[in-house]
């Protein structure tokens, strides 16, 4: 009787479990269905117009079917009035800024991977390398945004405040226009993400070379080849998916940043678009974040609608990487 | 038979560099080029982590130095109102217990969601249905963390005031405070959280669960009291890392937690963390320089410090279990 008991109790047990984890596992899925329901709801007043919403789904006029999107949120500089203000600036300064994080950040980043998978011994100071890049990723960004202010922004104040710049290089029309200290220009904000992101494409990058078969690597340098010829004709075409998914990802983490480049003192409102290297920009995070910290009603809808249009962005982004992933696949080994 | 083999092998790499001869010293320097080039791009790493630490370091020692700053009142100093008021204080408590309390309801959040969810995938889900879930966790992962200040602030914060208000008649949560910010730095750590512990989970060997189940046990009996002790180290070391990421969240707790630097453990009141107070200082609310400008630079250290050494315990616990395991 009482061995009945035991048994039905544990198999009890066994379900109570699970169903507390089909409950956690619903409400994890359930919260992200929230987040992003209420920031549709929100964003929907800047991002829609009504009135040719109606006109398309109450009566029908195809015609007003490309007036259905607010346009000018997208194509307008932001303002102190909510119907007029738009993320022209902030989306073309992410832009930027993510390029240039890019072009920095994925070069020295792939390259220390493969330093560190394809040529340096293990030893102690590769151990102690390994162990600083690993602990550099759990720093929290504004310190980065410290690093960045007082190593980019004002360069150690070795050229003069960032205000009153010593040193200038190209003529101020071209795009290459430098000047030094770098002030609060998209270099300063590259430079700044790059500092962020370098340690998750050093880690993602370096987790797909591990993923190499080494037989591969074996195969190449038995028939001569040297570390250098392997690693670039055989390892990193081999691992290239991976690389660029991990890459992705840590661009979108960029293009999600604000703490780095508010330490760094971007302004929020701007009016121009940047025209070359040292120019102002703002980015589409920081912009949310002033529009959302705004007591105004009309002020949260823009913060709303911008998110919409930074997750759209991040969204393709992420897209891309999956084709990425899938096209460039090939089977190893 | 693997010795005679590898002299095969060595005889053959013999013969092929005896076909390249002459452009062998040509190659043997290119390539010295190129693992310099390398190695100089892996000491970045180390300079970044030079640059933070003696930034902070001689910022900090200013800051200690300045004549109306002593070194024992802002280490153990309760009082912290930098820019309030004739008399200001530096007593750097009152961030570390802002700071601590959206932790801990942050991991009071995703903890224990995280950690069932782990357990679900790990053990229960079918293939298909890991397949699914796990890049529906990883979205959340994905989201900026200034949208999830946005939903702490617009929707998390409303939704306690109404429940409380439903319940008990009165909003208690205050406009900004630190449990509507801390749920959302749970949210955003969840996935940390989740798939670090899943991945430890995965690496248990099989031959444990079958023998327990071999035993007779339920499936509840080896995923709690087989797969998650063997798992531990793993485990740990994701709340430790997770945990890390919510002390250094700022977007969050700067849109949604407040303002005010006090000695609470009321989830319910608005709290400053020591993020948020280096946001007050860097957008402008205090001058560029003097002695609000060098405590922030103080509380970056404490902050950088504090993140350091749990990021550290987390790696630790994270090679002991890869070093049992794989």
């Amino acid at each position: 009787m009482s061995a009945i008991s035991i048994r039905t109790r544990r198999i009890l047990k066994n379900r109570a479990f699970l169903a507390l984890c089909l409950f956690s596992t619903s409400a994890t899925i359930l919260i992200l269905a929230l987040l992003i329901a209420s920031i549709m709801v929100q964003g929907s007043y800047f991002l829609f117009n009504s009135d040719a919403l109606s006109a398309v789904f109450a009566h029908g006029e195809l015609s007003q079917l490309t007036k259905i999107i607010r346009w000018e949120f997208l194509t307008n500089f932001a303002s102190r009035f909510p119907e007029k203000a738009g993320i022209y600036a902030a989306v073309i300064g992410s832009l930027w800024v993510c390029a240039i994080c890019a072009l920095l950040a994925l070069p020295l980043g792939i390259g220390t991977a493969i330093y560190l998978e394809e040529f340096a011994p293990k030893n102690r100071w590769t151990a102690l390398v390994d162990f600083n890049i690993r602990n550099l990723a759990g720093v929290p960004s504004i310190v980065y945004g410290i690093l960045g202010l007082t190593a980019f922004t004002r360069m150690f104040g070795l050229f003069g405040s960032d205000k009153n710049s010593a040193l200038s290089f190209g003529p101020d029309n071209a795009w290459w226009h430098i000047q030094l200290p770098f002030g609060q220009g998209l270099l300063a904000g590259g430079l700044t993400l790059m500092l962020v992101v370098l340690p998750i494409v050093i880690i993602s990058s370096r987790e797909a070379l591990r993923a190499v078969p080494s037989s591969l690597r074996q195969a190449s340098l038995a028939i001569g080849a040297t570390p250098w010829q392997t690693a670039s004709k055989i390892t990193l075409p081999a691992a290239i998916p991976s690389i660029l998914t991990g890459a992705i990802l840590a661009m979108s983490r960029a293009m999600g940043e604000a703490a780095p480049l508010l330490v760094i003192g971007i302004p929020v409102f701007i009016a121009n678009t940047p025209d070359n290297l040292n120019d102002n920009f703002t980015v589409l995070p920081f912009q949310i974040f002033n529009w959302a910290g705004r007591p105004q009603e009309s002020f949260h809808q823009l913060a709303a609608s911008a998110i919409v249009v930074l997750l759209i962005a991040l969204i393709c982004f992420n897209g891309v990487a999956v084709y990425l992933r899938q096209k460039l696949r090939k089977p190893l080994a | 038979m693997s010795a005679i083999s590898a002299k095969a092998a060595s005889s053959a790499v013999e013969l092929a560099r005896k076909g390249v001869t002459r452009s062998r010293s040509a190659r043997d320097a290119w390539e010295f080029v190129i693992r310099g080039l390398l190695g100089g791009t892996a000491l970045i790493s180390i300079a970044i982590t030079v640059g933070i630490i003696s930034i902070l370091l001689r910022e900090t020692i200013a800051f200690i130095q300045l004549p109306e700053i002593e070194l024992t009142d802002f280490l153990f100093g309760t009082t912290w109102s930098p820019l309030l008021g004739a008399e200001k204080h530096f007593g750097i408590w009152p961030l570390i217990c802002g700071t601590f309390l959206v932790s801990i309801v942050a991991a009071m959040t995703a903890i224990p969601l995280g950690l069932i969810t782990a357990i679900y995938m790990s053990e229960y889900a079918t293939a298909r249905k890991r397949a699914i879930l796990k890049p529906i966790i990883e979205i959340l992962a994905g989201v900026p963390t200034v949208v999830y200040g946005f939903f702490a602030l617009l929707v998390i914060t409303p939704a306690l005031q109404g429940a409380c208000n439903f319940l008990f008649g009165t909003p208690i949560f205050s406009g900004y405070n630190a449990g509507a910010a801390g749920i959302a730095v749970g949210i955003m750590i969840l996935p940390i959280v989740a798939s670090l512990s899943e991945d430890a989970m995965q690496s248990v060997p099989r031959s444990l669960r079958e023998g327990a189940y071999a035993l007779g046990s339920t499936k509840f009996d080896v995923s709690v009291k087989v797969v998650t002790p063997a798992a531990l180290s793993g485990i740990m070391a994701s709340c430790f890392l997770a945990i890390t990421r919510a002390i250094g969240e700022t977007m969050v707790v700067a849109l949604a937690a407040g303002g005010l630097a006090h000695m609470t453990l009321n989830p319910a009141d608005q709290v400053q963390t020591m993020t948020a107070y280096m946001v007050q200082i860097f957008l402008g609310d205090a001058p560029a320089f003097g002695v609000e400008n060098l405590s922030s630079y103080a509380v970056a250290m404490v902050l950088f410090l504090v993140t350091l050494v749990l990021s550290i315990i987390g790696n630790i616990l994270l090679n002991r279990y890869r070093e049992v395991y794989e």
